[in-house]
């Protein structure tokens, strides 16, 4: 459903987008005759709803149009660069998890000390700093004065899995590290409120240590809200991968939807963000999974 | 426990003090702009282009001799100004459309927040790009763009804070005098939800400013020859090995700015609503 209002109101943006695609592509010199076969061509002359059925119907079984510009389909045009910035997005949720929920547990656990609060004012700082700034100042320091890893551009998997890794270092970092201080602060709030109810209590009055009581406890039923928060950063992380893939001048899905949209390629703009819809509802229904796989008790009532 | 007057809570807030004292000082950098800037930010010197930071240009200057903090202080009024008329946008429209719906419920309810999740799943930052392509870039466009995706958030908080007001004695007082809904919503939820949308619209004036500084970063804000602090990151980008000091000042004034944003909107939420205090993080 959701998909289907999606699809609507992205078509009709973008059809009453100015600019006419086989303009755009013949240049201020064309004649009108030409213009008007590309159009044909392309089937622009056909009326907007015939082109809006076949669009969708199309994209049902996996078919979406070919690119104006390019001359491929976009399938072909996406795949290509979806491998570059899944990757990226995939990396970086990795990473900020893996610095967030143990940095999230620490701050809970010494809550009110000073390390909470240092922590704390960084996380602060963290969701401050703009992904793109703080790219600018990783390619300074690790590129440009150490020089330890690129500053940009991609080599493409085939020259060597790692040289593709390393590439994406440094952009992986970019985006993670702000989207971790988000989710290190979800994760003590949501840790705090969980370590005042009963049950630790009574695990640490049956003999449990602190961190056996946190750990075993506390930890999985603090889980639900920073779930939610990583299904939402997924999303926000693909989205960010536009402008970061601009600062590194990785060739994926951003930097494509960059040069369709100033091309007027609209079928590729189209289909992309439909994609990138279709991934966040994905991404949104894998996440209400996981609650039943964090929290048994919400498994009993979908029975 | 002794009932400390507002003002005295307000002073003890550290997040809040700092927050005020921070976001005043960029409002009042922004303001100064307009009456007095230490150089003068359209005119081009090329003879002293790219110096490091002096004495006489504190923060350095760009590739065509301007001061960079002369386009800091001119950069300031834009960022605000986009950033707050975007909250503004979103307020307008997203408060009568939450309150709305809690006061008739039902299918149109229903319909105005599907509506809502349809905006939620688009990633707002891809859609600011797409649509300031689309539209042109600029700052109007960039509010829009912003703004847009205030609407949902807004129309959201204020509809569930109306809900939870709804059921109170004191609406079903008003009821039983045979106030209209409408009046009801304007006399007594919409005040009753105060708080709540002044801190919400502290943290979107914050994002709004770092996404307003991404759209003009990738060059689809405000255009030149106005100063930026997107643009200026953008023409530092190239300029990184030789001229760090061009990327590190715009920079720390957008983290500057939005830090202080974000203290001013958690102290506010913890002087105003002590209860929220917990729910976010």
């Amino acid at each position: 459903m959701t998909l289907v209002v999606a699809s609507i109101i992205v078509f009709f943006a973008l059809e009453i987008v100015p600019g006419d695609p086989a303009e755009v592509m013949l240049g201020i010199n064309a004649t009108d005759e030409a213009v008007a076969a590309l159009r044909e061509s392309l089937g622009l002359n056909k009326p907007v709803l015939e082109r809006y059925f076949s669009w969708t119907t199309g994209m049902l079984v996996g078919d979406f149009g070919r690119s104006y510009t390019y001359s491929v389909d976009v399938v072909e045009l996406v795949s290509e660069r979806v491998v570059i910035s899944l990757p990226l997005a995939l990396m970086a949720l990795a990473l900020s998890t893996a610095i967030a929920i143990p940095v999230g547990l620490y701050a809970a656990v010494r809550r009110g000390k000073l390390t909470d609060t240092l922590v704390m004012g960084l996380t602060q700082l963290g969701i401050a700093i703009p992904n793109f700034w703080f790219a600018l100042l990783l390619v300074y320091v690790m590129a440009i004065w150490l020089q330890l890893l690129p500053g940009g551009g991609f080599p493409g998997w085939e020259n060597g899995i790692w040289n593709g890794i390393k590439a994406l270092l440094l952009p992986t970092v970019a985006l993670a590290l702000p989207q971790a201080a988000i989710l290190s602060r979800v994760t003590r709030s949501s840790l705090l409120e969980t370590l005042g109810e009963d049950y630790i209590r009574t695990a640490r009055a049956k003999g449990l240590s602190q961190r056996a009581a946190v750990l075993n406890h506390a930890l999985r039923n603090a889980m639900i809200p920073v779930v939610t928060i990583l299904g939402l950063q997924f999303a926000y992380l693909l989205a960010g991968t536009i402008i970061i893939e601009n600062v590194f001048y990785l060739p994926g899905l951003g930097r494509l939807v960059f040069q369709a949209i100033n091309l007027r390629d609209l079928i590729v703009v189209e289909s992309v963000v439909m994609m990138l819809v279709f991934a966040i509802i994905v991404i949104n229904l894998i996440v209400d999974l996981a609650y039943a796989w964090v929290d048994p008790r919400l498994r009993i009532r979908s029975a | 426990m002794k009932a400390r007057s507002f003002h005295q809570r307000a002073l003890n807030n550290r997040n809040f003090v700092v927050g005020l004292v921070i976001s005043g000082m960029v409002v009042a950098l922004a303001l100064t702009s307009f009456l007095w800037t230490p150089y003068d930010v359209t005119s081009l010197e090329i003879g002293s282009k790219l110096q490091s930071p002096s004495s006489d240009h504190i923060f350095g200057t760009d590739h065509f001799g301007r001061d960079i903090f002369s386009m800091i202080m001119v950069g300031a009024r834009n960022s605000i100004a986009v950033a707050f008329v975007a909250v503004v946008l979103g307020l307008g429209i997203g408060v009568p459309i939450g309150c709305w719906a809690a006061a008739n419920r039902g299918i149109i309810d229903e319909a105005l927040m599907r509506g809502n999740d349809v905006i939620f799943a688009f990633p707002a930052l891809l859609s600011a790009v797409i649509i300031t392509a689309i539209f042109g870039p600029g700052a109007i466009n960039a509010i829009i763009a912003i703004g847009i995706f205030n609407i949902p958030v807004f129309a959201r908080l204020s509809r569930g804070a109306a809900l939870a007001l709804w059921p109170r004695d004191f609406i079903l007082a008003a009821r039983a005098a045979g106030k209209s809904r409408s009046l009801i919503t304007i006399e007594h939820i919409v005040p009753n939800m105060l708080n709540l949308l002044v801190v919400q619209g502290t943290i979107a004036f914050a994002l709004g400013i770092l996404q307003e500084a991404a759209l003009a970063y990738v060059g689809l804000g405000t255009q030149p020859p106005f100063p930026s602090w997107g643009k200026m990151l953008n023409e530092a980008q190239t300029m990184m090995s030789f001229a760090p000091h061009m990327a590190i000042f715009p920079g720390l004034a957008i983290v500057i700015t939005v830090l202080g944003l974000n203290l001013l909107g958690d102290g506010l939420r913890d002087l105003l609503d002590p209860k929220l205090a917990r729910e976010r993080s």
